[in-house]
């Protein structure tokens, strides 16, 4: 008995949590999205005449608003993969690390929500 | 221990972390900067939604010295993280490894950051 994985198991290469290298490609991949999004929000919002009504004008442009979602929806899960990661490295109390753990992601989730519908509100004029 | 004559392993408060250690956890604490500092992003786009009354609130929070300040070391943090990000996705793939490079890079990183955020502020001060 030297070989305690089923061999479906092993192919599916997913280890134990069952997510294999899921949290590291999807850090990645929200990172190689977010170089075009944060210099074209970066430069967009500076070059702007800083009024409400440039700024709303500026959104309720219809790809604007979808580049805006995208780096909304992007940003967030970046940054929950992220904090995760700093999180579980230095608080060790396993109760303590859920409840931080848990309280991060759902600011993270409500940020992003907020950040989206408010978004929404400007391009559909409500 | 203190009698010891062992050479003791360097401790974090006494070794000079080399720059790419340095970058490495500047990298980390940017991350936590940033992800407190996109609230001022979700701000920024519900005070939009909400009606100019909201928008000036926020606006003359951002235009007082502390929300310049924070505004500079927000874009500032934006952009270090941003090329040590680049610089990361290279290793990702392999590259840049050499002691050389690794320096060079996190040299670059560190350039690169300071001009896009002098670019940002030139920008703005045109617009």
């Amino acid at each position: 008995m030297s070989e305690l994985r089923t061999p479906l198991s092993k192919v599916k290469g997913l280890g134990s949590a069952k997510e294999g290298t899921g949290h590291f490609w999807h850090q990645r991949l929200t990172a190689l999205l977010l170089i075009p999004l944060v210099l074209w929000i970066g430069f967009s919002i500076a070059a702007m005449p800083v009024d409400h009504a440039t700024l709303v004008g500026w959104i309720e442009q219809p790809w604007v608003a979808v580049a805006l979602v995208l780096l909304v929806i992007t940003v967030f899960y970046h940054a929950q993969l992220g904090l995760q990661v700093i999180i579980e490295d230095y608080i060790s109390s396993h109760s303590r690390r859920t409840l931080i753990l848990l309280l991060t992601n759902l600011a993270c989730l409500l940020c992003g929500t907020v950040g989206v519908i408010s978004v929404l509100k400007i391009s559909f004029g409500a | 221990m203190a009698n010891s004559k062992y050479p003791t392993s360097p401790h974090l408060q006494i070794y000079r972390l080399p720059l790419t250690a340095l970058l490495s956890i500047t990298h980390r604490i940017t991350g936590v900067i940033l992800a407190i500092g996109c609230l001022l992003l979700v701000w920024l786009l519900a005070a939009a939604a909400e009606g100019a009354e909201s928008y000036r609130v926020l606006y003359n929070h951002l235009d007082s010295w502390y929300g310049q300040v924070f505004l500079l070391g927000f874009v500032f943090s934006l952009y270090l993280h941003f090329c040590n990000g680049v610089r990361h996705l290279f290793w990702d793939v392999g590259y840049g490894f050499e002691l050389e490079t690794v320096d060079l890079t996190a040299k670059l990183a560190i350039a690169v950051a300071v001009i896009l955020t002098i670019a940002t502020w030139v920008v703005a001060g045109i617009a």
